[in-house]
Order: C-alpha cells, then structure tokens, then sequence
C-alpha cells in the first residue's frame, strides 16, 4: 500500500476526445500514485480504452487538456516519448510472437532497438531470466510459445512490458481469460510491482479482483468521470452500481425443480484421463452449475455431451432416450446445444455477418422447395432473435466482432436456441462480458429455465453459479465430489472448497 | 440508406470500382487504337476469356474456404487428354458425337476424382491445402507427361469446332459456357448451404465444426467441384486448339489467383464474390488484347497486369482508411 503523499505518477485532468462528433472523453480527470495499484472501471465502450490510448500517445486529446507525467507537465506525448518515459501497456491480445521463445519474446525489444547491436542470445537470455526472477516467476526460457497455456503468455507479455525500465504499466482486462488460480498468480505480480515502486492501472471486468488488487478505482460511465473511489470499504455490489448506473441484484435465486421430468440423466460417465463415473440429472426448467478449477474436466465433459468426444463407459439419456451422439451435429439434433467457453475462436465467427452468425446452425429450416437459402426465412429469423434477445446491434450485415461481449454472447445465445434444444450447455458464458451485461445474460438463462428449458452452467466464478443455479456440483479431478445447495452455502463457503 | 449505398451493399462494394475501371479501359483503348472497338477484337476477347475465366472460378472456392487449388492446370490438361483418348477409341476425326459426350463424362470424371482425392487429404488429414495441390500437381504433370511422351495429340472430329469457334444467336459458345458457370457459382456462393459454408469454413472452420457445419464434407466437395470445372476448362481447351498437350496453360495458374484478387476474394479465405471476379477476369482480357493491339511487347501486358494488382492493393488500401480513419475504442 502505497501512502497519499507519493508523488504523483500520472495526473490528468480536463481530457476529452471527440471522434466525428462523438464525445467518447468528456472533461475526464484521472490520476495514478507512484507504486500505486489503481483500477480503472467501466463497461465497454465507456471510454476506458480511449483514455489508455492518449496516455500511450496512440491519440491526442482535444485541446483544453493538461497532462502531467511524473511531475513534468506536457503538451502531448507520442508514443516513443511513452515509451522512453517508462509507459507501457500490456493489450489484451498480447502482441506476443507465437513461434518465438519465451526469451525471444521478452528480450524482443532490446534486441531490435532503434540502435541495431549485436544479436547476443546470451545477453538476451540473462536478461529475459532477471526479469522473470524479479517477478517472481518461473518460465523455461526456451519454450516456444505457443506451446504456453495462455496465463503464461500473459505473463510473458508482461516481463517483455517491463523490460524498458517501465514505471507506469496500463494492463487491460489481463485476467479475462485466466482461471481463478491462474488470476491469483497474476495478482501476485502486480503486488510485486507496486512494492518495486511500479505504478499499474489495472482494468478489469471482475469486480472481485478489482477490490482485491487496487488501492483505488476511477469510475468512467458513458465517456463522462463518475468519481475516484478508495477501495477500502467499496463492495461489488456498490462498483457495480457506479459502473452501470443501475442496481444489480445479486441474490441467490436458486428454486426447487426436484418435481420436474428429468431431461439429461448421465449414468457412471467415465473418459479416460479426462473424468470418471460422473453420474448427474438436469430437470425440466433447472438450472444445475458446474464449477471447479479449470483442469478438473468440466470442459472435457461437456464436449462427451455434445459429441465432441466418446466415452469409455457410462450411459447417457435426454428424455428417456438413449443418447450417445457421435458428432456435435447428432447432439444439435437430438436437442443439445453447447455455448463454448471461447466465445472468440469457437462460439462465433468473428468477421462474418451477425445474421450468418445466427442463422449458422438452423440452415436446413431456410431452405425453399429449390433447397436454396430463402433470404425472407432468413432475415425472419435474425430479426426474431434480434428482438427475443434484445440484441443491440448495428445492421445484421454487420460483422459480429463489432458486437460488444455482451451483445455478442446473446447473438451465441440466438443460434442455439433458434435449434429448439431442449438441453443447453452454457460453458463460462460471461468471459470478457460487463457487469451489468452479465446481469442481463442470466435474466435471459432464467427466463429460458422458467419456459422449461434445461441449462447445464459450467463457470468458475463461484460467486455467479452460486446466484444463478438451482443446484451448484462441485467437480475436482475428473470427479464429481459435491452438490451444493445455494441458499444453505456461502460464496465464501464454496470458493473456500473449491481453491482449497 | 441512399440508393446508391443499397445498390453497393447489394452488389459488394468491389463491384461498381471495378466496373468504372472496366469501363475506363474500355474507353481508354477504344481512343488509343481504332482496332479495339471492332467485332473482330470484341470477338476475340470473347473466345479467349472463357478458359481463364473457368479455371479462376476453380481456383476462387477453394482460396474462399481459406485454401489455394494448385493442380488446376494439370487437372484441365489430364481430363482433356482422358477426353481425346476416348475419341481416338472411337476413330479419332471420325468420332460421333456419342463418343464426345461419352468422351466428356469420362473427363469430367477425372477431374472430380482428383479433386476428391485433394479433398480427402484437406479435410481428413489436415494436411495444407497447398502441399496437398501441389503433391496432386506433380503427381498429375507426371502422370500425362508419361502418357502423352510430351507431345501433342490431335486429330479429332470437325464438329468440335461448334464449340470451340461456334457462335449461338452471336453469343461465342465458350462465352455462353463461361456465362452459364459463373452464374451456377454465384448462387452456390450465395444461396445454398455448401456456399454458406464455405464462407464460414473460410474464415474459422473450428467454429463452423462447433456451430454444426459438415466441415470435413465441405471441404471435399470444394475440391470435388473444383475438379469438375476444371474438367470443362479441359474440354473447352480441347475444342479450342484442337489438340490436347500436357502443360497447355501452364501460366494461367497465377493468373487465377490475380483475378481472384483482384476480385476482391480475401487471400486469407471468407470473403469473396463472382460478380467482381467475372469484372476483373474482364479487365485482365481487355489490358492484355488493348496493349497487344496497340503493338505493345507481349511481356509488357504481364507487367501492367502487376503494376494493376499493385495499383488495385493501393487504392483498397485508402479506401479502407477514408472509411475507417477514426474509430473508437
């Protein structure tokens, strides 16, 4: 924790941006401590990614704004001089190379520096290895790295931020795609920077790390500054409120199905390797969670389901019929749909049309007497999900990647249940999605539930199957280990067994 | 939505830049030398466009599923020889009209086989549709050039000449063919669910595989049908030149792949349509007839059909950045 009266790092003040006569800044003041853990909250589009870009010098404020970098006032700042003075920003997608090793991607700079040296892999290595010391971590430097689990790419990506002597690291949404273990090593080495006096701006939609980490959140809604917040005595509920503008409920609301007809009953499922004698029943209009740590064979579950792989014993039934699909296309039809937990490479198809997005799995039921694609069937349908999902988009033609998180998952949302399933799979459904869009996901998974559907939530955020389940199943190493009741079970209680 | 912006959003927004360079060039030539605006010229243009315009409509599915088809040529040049073969069976010049479309099947045949059998690779195997088409390639140049000893094989009936130089109600009967193709590609692109799934397989097959597409049925008929207009390439190659020789073509392999890029297909897979591969295939004729008519050297029309590409590359380029100059977030 770093005192009030550190000097200050970074102050910003009076900070607009206006693109085409959209204000996406407005009058913004922000300001970082030295050695400072500060977060900066928001939800998407509210102007956070803006106000990161003009520190770096990516973009130029409007004039009126003054600026102020470790004490040295300035009229704007390219992004050489960013970089020069210690700034670095760590991109949610990396910017790493894939083929390289790790010492090649952290040394990187150093290496191609605007002086060209010598290429000396030595000196490249022990430097890339006195780095990873200093935060701690252990990597083997010759690894190449797209054989790296992603978190620790990540922290790849940030040994090579900090090798220019960075005093100010901006880390945008680092843990989206991390499980919870993972994020706490990555917390880890956010607190060793602060102690070696390195101020980060931490920008991150979980609002529960965001209160672990930071000493202090700026809030920015709609481009405009809400306020600065000490974390101390803030909650989720609180932040969350201050970022949407909105109150979020985040009561337990778990009900009793236990007298509906089962859909999916799974009898001693065993894959080898992946998970044994899993046996477990989805009712009619139930809402059953799925948590453990990333490992534990949720995933791997979920894909024997839908076909994705075979089992090696067990028995399968969805609606008293034997189930045993050998691809995903005999689940689709048999009525299960799966919402994958990488909503970017493989729930949807990033550049293409959020209409073909949508109409992707239903193709068949678009077919005129010619067998061709009956356009008129087809904006029908868009337009109807469209709407049953309040999906706020641009125009259909639109690629989906221009989609917000949110928005995009309720697009993943729409093609599966224009497929009429009667079981749907939701793995990790609120990855990279705001709060207050979260909030509007599990109002449509609860809607969905009360029209009779079955959902399977797999999620390792326990705080959300927690809220949003009938019933939550504890998963550890292949095995099914606990049901748990959520009105009898804290959030402090179940992550206290599940990290245990 | 101006009415412009609907007839562009109808078309793909390549199209109507292609179409005013379309008609620049024809303008441009028609001044330059009083022998591009002939009948004679026009006609000219008409019989030698088709076959690079079929074998470019083979190379553009394919490069739109994220792929690349390598084999074309030989493929064309392997079922025309199947076809000549057949009417030698049948007495070479005094084969009937029978034998010809026996003769056609067996081609057609071959051409779909070799292009199922790349396929088979592509989608089971996972190997890279380059290596795969490349492998086919050689394999089929061996092949043929084994069979034929390099030569030249001629001496087939005279009424192949109907298709070949016949005109229907004025129309060149290669052109009607070409016409007729690109028509069939356009609605398989954007009316059925093989085309609907080229596209998504273009841009992430995984996806399409998690969304239920048959991605690896997909990616068989791809190739499958590939090999199939291919195989008409070969046949109209036959009746053309009246003669059947392995390695026949041979530099229209790249210049397939300019036209679908030029076409604006992306080379990466996804994006793509016909109508603006049929303009640039269009273009590319008329650069090639118009410089040789105005007594350029042969190798200058390669080079400006380069510096095109480059030029096209270039203005894509701005424009993309007029339009997406400012963005946020």
């Amino acid at each position: 924790m770093t005192p009030d009266d550190a000097p200050f790092a970074l102050r910003l003040s009076n900070v607009s941006k206006t693109f085409g006569g959209l204000k996406a800044l407005d009058a913004v003041d922000f300001a970082v401590r030295a050695g400072e853990v500060h977060c900066l909250a928001g939800e998407n589009g509210c102007g956070k990614s803006t106000l990161i870009k003009i520190v770096t010098g990516v973009y130029t404020a409007d004039p009126g704004a003054h600026i102020e970098l470790f004490g040295q006032a300035r009229d704007g700042i390219t992004p050489s001089e960013a970089r020069e003075l210690g700034i670095a920003v760590i991109w949610q997608d990396l910017a790493l190379f894939p083929h390289m090793t790790v010492a090649e991607n952290i040394a990187f700079d150093g290496m191609v520096g605007n002086l060209p040296r010598l290429l000396s892999r030595g000196a490249a290595r022990a430097e890339a290895q006195a780095m990873l010391d200093r935060l701690g971590v252990r990597l083997d430097l010759d690894t190449r790295l797209n054989t790296l689990p992603i978190a620790q790419r990540q922290l790849v990506a940030i040994a090579r931020a900090l090798m220019g002597a960075a005093r100010l690291v901006f880390m945008d949404e680092p843990t989206a795609s991390l499980t919870q273990s993972e994020t706490d090593g990555l917390l880890k080495v956010v607190q060793t920077l602060s102690e070696q006096g390195v101020s980060v701006v931490f920008v991150s939609h979980r609002l529960a790390e965001v209160l672990e980490i930071s000493t202090s959140v700026t809030v920015i809604r709609d481009g405009k500054l809400v306020g600065v917040y000490p974390t101390e005595g803030l909650t989720q509920a609180r932040l969350g409120e201050l970022m949407t503008g909105a109150i979020l409920s985040s009561e337990v609301t778990a009900q009793d199905r236990s007298g509906a007809a089962p859909v999916l009953q799974v009898e001693n499922l065993t894959r080898v390797g992946e998970f044994q004698d899993i046996s477990l029943t989805i009712r009619r209009g139930e809402v059953v969670g799925l948590t453990g740590l990333i490992g534990a064979g949720r995933t791997e579950l979920a894909h024997t389901l839908i076909g994705m792989t075979q089992p090696d014993a067990g028995h399968m039934t969805l609606n008293g019929q034997p189930l045993r699909p050998r691809n995903i296309r005999a689940a689709i039809a048999a009525g299960i749909a799966y919402v994958s937990e990488d909503r970017l490479s493989l729930g949807l198809i990033q550049p293409q049309s959020i209409a073909d997005n949508t109409a992707i799995s239903v193709l068949d039921r678009l077919l005129n007497g010619l067998g061709l694609i009956a356009s008129s069937r087809k904006d029908r349908l868009v337009r109807t999900w469209i709407d049953q999902l309040s999906v706020k988009i641009g125009h259909p033609d639109d690629p989906v990647s221009t989609l917000s998180g949110g928005n995009q998952q309720r697009v993943v949302l729409s093609k599966w249940l224009a497929t009429e399933p009667k079981l749907i799979i939701l793995d990790s459904p609120t990855v990279g999605v705001d709060v207050g869009a979260r909030a509007g996901i599990f109002r449509i998974v609860r809607r969905l539930a009360d029209e009779g559907l079955a959902i399977l939530l797999i999620s390792d955020e326990v705080s959300e199957v927690l809220t949003n389940a009938d019933r939550v199943l504890h998963m550890e190493s292949g095995r099914l280990v606990n049901e748990i009741d959520p009105h009898a079970t804290t959030v402090e209680e179940l992550e206290a067994q599940v990290y245990a | 939505m101006s009415a412009f912006d609907r007839l562009n959003a109808r078309l793909g927004r390549e199209t109507l830049p292609l179409l005013a360079f379309a008609v620049f060039v024809f303008a441009a030539f028609s001044l330059a030398t009083p022998l591009f605006l002939t009948g004679r010229n026009l006609s000219s243009m008409a019989f030698q466009m088709p076959v690079l315009g079929l074998l470019t409509l083979a190379m553009m599915v394919p490069i739109l599923s994220g792929g690349l088809n390598l084999a074309i040529i030989f493929q064309a040049n392997l079922s025309g020889l199947t076809l000549a073969w057949v009417l030698i069976q049948f007495g070479g010049p005094e084969a009937g009209v029978g034998a010809f479309l026996l003769g056609c099947l067996a081609a057609i045949a071959v051409g779909a086989t070799s292009g199922a059998l790349m396929g088979a690779v592509v989608a089971y195997v996972g190997a890279h549709p380059i290596l795969v088409s490349l492998a086919m390639m050689i394999f089929l140049r061996g092949l043929g050039e084994f069979l034929t000893r390099g030569g030249d094989i001629s001496g087939f009936p005279e009424f192949l000449g109907v298709i070949g130089h016949g005109n229907v109600m004025g129309i060149p009967v290669p052109l009607l063919v070409f016409g007729l193709a690109a028509l069939v590609w356009h609605i398989m692109l954007t009316r059925t669910r093989h085309g609907f799934s080229v596209y998504m397989i273009g841009s992430n097959i995984e996806a399409s595989e998690y969304s239920g597409l048959h991605t690896k049925r997909t990616l068989m008929l791809i190739y499958t049908i590939s090999g199939i207009i291919c195989a008409v390439a070969g046949i109209l190659m036959l009746t053309r030149f009246n003669s059947v020789r392995v390695g026949h073509g041979e530099a229209l392999l790249l210049v397939t792949v300019l036209a679908c890029f030029l076409g604006g297909v992306d080379p990466f897979g996804g994006f793509g349509r016909v109508l603006p591969v049929v303009l640039a295939l269009v273009i590319l004729q008329m650069l090639s007839s118009g410089l040789n008519l105005i007594g350029a050297n042969q190798h200058l029309s390669t080079a400006v059909w380069g510096l095109f590409l480059i030029a096209v590359m270039a203005l894509r380029w701005l424009g993309g950045r007029l339009r997406y100059g400012t963005g946020r977030d």
